[in-house]
């Protein structure tokens, strides 16, 4: 091959991330364009606005961590369930009566304790990740059922603190949106800046390769699920505050909405190669979509039916990316 | 051309046209020119053997013949009658079946359907189980196995039984050609015995066996005629098997042609202390008992064929492996079997499938090549990118790697450029040892002699190298002392000077499929 052809190549690569954003973020200005016009006295409102990244703000903080684990070469079926799981245990009587703060610390060790078995199964128990997070999504929902005997549990009034996440507003914003973006910012850090990060693009891209090189796949692996079950725990606090409750029906499908937004954001489903910029962008065009639909009256059905032509066009547009390397 | 020598056995006449012809077969690949005027005859009813080493091109050659590749020039004529099969089915169509050394079976089907897959007896889409059974049967007892069920699953049965469904499936097809691919090499002795029992029937119905076996008294004993490859041309055709020589045969597999520019030795002073030890280090089925020392500056070569255990022996002591009984040691302080311990203590090692095993293809030349120094560049975790650029840099200008562009694709670089990565990688860092598992597979002859003289300057550098390569003039010519392996064993010692090729190759040859080590599967 000559030279010009492996440049025109090489650059072709380059532009594809590059460009995958640019369309997402093009799709995004297209849907507030429509937003605008279709309802013009709701949709460009501060409260709009606070609801979009206060639903946003949830998922994706889970969808941080299922970009770690899917560029590592895996996938995390639990998240939805350890959140609620979290948010159960964080909201029963007897944490509650230790006060916000323990609260806090409960929802975050719930979630890594969650996140460090799925990692425990899948790098030393050799499990596929599909089966062993598909085992602790069922457990742990049925964990936080029995927990809280299917009631819904009320954050009590002297635990106000974890409420004002989402009531405390800073330049119009709720803290919790400050929160969201200070997971994201660390997140994009820790991909992209840190060892950890770099390692886990070498883990999911070529496993074998990264134990050759003296890292410890597993450790790694094990470290990525942890992280993702932090980030459930971070969720649920989250979920605690705009909700006033914990619940073990808090964030149903919501592993479909993170895996549904990170594969849009261009991250590959078989790892080693992905952005968190594209993941929280894919998030956003999911949430806003969502927003358009309840803002115009129209039926949640046609929002889901929408919701799965974007997969679909997303992934057939990362085909042709791919298509243009080899 | 020699006479043919008269064997029992289907052998046609040597007058009559022969089945198979091709003729100035030429296949280029990247960077190398795989095929470059081979000529093949093989007549109905023969057993006609592929001699060549490693990289002579027998591979491609089947393949090509196999629908697998399409010649780039030359011509294959079947019957008479010009061929040029697209794709393997078209190939299995007119009667050419080849049987892998990888067999592809499908493992969780039953014996019946595998035989029959891609060509199932069906009404309407429904299998036509009783009748596919049935037929089954008929071939697995023609091949003298009638005690494979055709109903059991092929991922239970053992190394022989699966040959046995390939074997059946290629006559499934009507087959006029069959090619096998080392076929003995999984066996054991008395299922090699079966096998040639079966060739000999099959070539007494007329069916022409192309056999590549790197065994020369299994082609004595098999075989009707030979051809010899080397560097992507037939050397000889048509020998007889069983009266050709084994030293012409040797002769004419080594005799070669390019001289590739070997840097001159320069011996390690003999004060240099041992880096490595390796002592009675065994793994089940690989290799036994196998124990050197390489010394700063020195370079010890592996030769041996595939599947002797030379690249298990270098994974093992890389720690990617576990050892059953022995044990490494590096400076006199033993080193744990895992890689990541392997690396800390300064054992690097470029495995022998670049891109399967060293390289994360999509990423940058820098961050390959930095992959397995990163803490180096890190403080709390934290990676200082410029430094981490600069070092590469720097590196990628030692080696001479072209582009010299950190932020290219590895996927983009040449076979040669992209060995040199992985070399790179190893020394951005401080290494005490360097382990090569075929450094120029893949390589064109240019890109080789830069890498023998890197080689060379690393060792001159006081590093200790262990190098494994299937071309045995690459390990005389580049190592100081080089171990000979067979079958999992070594069975010779040496200094790289006090050795010829084919003196190496013979030992490597020598012997049957029955090893202390040879395990199946």
């Amino acid at each position: 091959m000559d030279e010009t052809a492996r440049f025109g190549r090489a650059t072709a690569l380059a532009w594809s991330t590059g460009g995958r954003h640019a369309g997402l973020a093009v799709a995004l200005l297209l849907l507030a364009i429509v937003g605008t016009v279709t309802r013009p006295g709701t949709f460009a409102t501060t409260d709009n606005l606070v609801s979009v990244l206060g639903l946003a703000a949830t998922i994706g903080v889970i969808t941080v961590g299922m970009t770690f684990v899917i560029v590592g070469g895996g996938i995390d079926l639990s998240v939805g369930a350890v959140m609620a799981l979290a948010s159960v245990w964080a909201t029963t009587l007897a944490t509650q009566a230790y006060g916000p703060a323990v609260m806090v610390l409960c929802a975050l060790l719930v979630g890594t304790g969650a996140g460090l078995l799925n990692g425990l199964l899948v790098a030393y128990g050799r499990m596929v990740p599909f089966i062993a997070t598909l085992a602790m999504l069922v457990a742990a929902r049925g964990l936080a059922q029995r927990l809280s005997d299917r009631r819904t549990q009320l954050l009590r009034p002297e635990n106000g603190a974890i409420e004002s996440l989402a009531t405390t507003r800073v330049l119009g914003l709720p803290l919790l949106v400050y929160l969201f973006a200070a997971v994201a910012v660390a997140g994009w850090l820790l991909l992209n800046r840190t060892t950890f990060g770099r390692r886990t693009f070498a883990v999911g891209g070529n496993p074998e390769a990264a134990r050759l090189a003296g890292i410890d796949v597993r450790r790694h692996t094990l470290l990525l699920y942890a992280l993702s079950g932090l980030c459930c725990g971070i969720a649920a606090i989250i979920i605690m505050a705009r909700t006033t409750t914990g619940s073990s029906t808090h964030g149903d499908l919501y592993e479909l909405d993170a895996i549904a937004a990170v594969i849009i954001g261009g991250t590959l489903l078989t790892g080693g190669r992905g952005t968190l910029v594209g993941s929280l962008l894919g998030l956003l065009v999911f949430t806003v979509i969502t927003d358009l639909f309840i803002l115009n009256g129209l039926d949640t059905s046609d929002q889901l039916i929408a919701k799965g032509a974007i997969i679909i066009a997303a992934v057939l547009l990362q085909r042709r990316g791919l298509a243009a390397r080899t | 051309m020699t006479d043919d020598t008269a064997r029992p056995g289907g052998a046609a006449p040597p007058g009559e046209p022969p089945l198979l012809e091709m003729t100035g077969i030429v296949k280029q690949f990247p960077g190398a020119r795989a095929l470059d005027g081979v000529d093949l005859s093989v007549r109905a009813g023969e057993v006609h053997c592929l001699l060549g080493q490693n990289g002579a091109g027998k591979s491609t050659l089947i393949k090509v013949l196999a629908g697998a590749h399409r010649p780039d020039a030359g011509s294959v004529r079947l019957a008479g009658r010009e061929i040029r099969p697209a794709s393997p089915t078209a190939a299995l169509r007119l009667g050419i079946a080849a049987i892998y050394q990888e067999l592809d079976l499908v493992d969780g089907l039953p014996v019946a359907d595998n035989i029959y897959l891609g060509h199932e007896m069906a009404r309407l889409g429904f299998g036509l189980r009783g009748r596919t059974h049935r037929a089954a049967r008929d071939l697995l007892a023609r091949l003298g196995h009638p005690e494979i069920s055709p109903a059991a699953e092929v991922g239970r049965l053992p190394a022989a039984g699966r040959q046995i469904v390939s074997m059946a499936r290629a006559l499934s097809h009507d087959a006029r050609l069959l090619i096998m691919d080392e076929p003995s090499a999984a066996l054991a002795h008395h299922e090699v015995a079966n096998l040639f029992r079966v060739i000999r029937e099959l070539t007494a119905a007329g069916v022409a066996v192309v056999y590549i076996s790197h065994r020369l008294e299994e082609i004595r004993e098999i075989g009707d005629r030979v051809t010899v490859l080397k560097d992507g041309r037939s050397v000889a055709a048509g020998l007889p098997a069983a009266t050709t020589p084994t030293a012409r045969v040797v002769a004419l597999m080594t005799g070669r042609s390019a001289a590739h520019g070997f840097p001159e030795r320069r011996p390690a002073p003999g004060g240099a202390p041992e880096v490595l030890r390796v002592e009675g280090l065994t793994l089940p089925g690989r290799f036994a008992d196998v124990s050197f020392s390489v010394r700063a500056g020195e370079v010890v070569g592996l030769a041996g064929l595939v599947g002797s255990g030379r690249s298990e022996i270098l994974e093992t002591i890389y720690g990617a492996r576990r050892p059953a009984a022995g044990r490494v040691l590096l400076d006199g302080r033993p080193l744990p079997p895992r890689t990541t311990a392997a690396v800390r203590r300064g054992i690097g090692m470029a495995p022998e499938e670049r891109k399967a095993q060293a390289l994360l293809l999509d990423e940058s030349v820098a961050r390959n090549v930095s992959l397995a120094a990163l803490p180096r560049y890190a403080r709390f975790g934290w990676l200082d990118r410029r430094r981490e650029r600069a070092d590469v840099a720097a590196r990628l200008a030692d080696l001479d790697v072209r582009p010299a562009d950190p932020d290219r694709p590895v996927r983009t670089l040449s076979g040669g450029n992209q060995q040199k990565a992985v070399l790179a990688r190893w020394l951005i860092d401080r290494r005490r040892v360097l382990l090569l598992d075929e450094p120029t597979r893949g390589v064109d002859v240019g890109a080789r002699a830069e890498l023998y003289r890197l080689v060379r300057d690393l060792a001159g550098a006081g590093l200790a190298v262990v190098l494994v390569s299937s071309e045995i003039p690459e390990v005389l010519g580049l190592a100081d002392r080089v171990l000979v392996l067979r079958e999992g064993r070594v069975v010779h010692e040496a200094p790289a000077d006090g050795l010829d090729e084919h003196a190496v190759l013979n030992m490597i040859m020598e012997g049957s499929a029955m090893g202390a080590v040879t395990g199946d599967g």
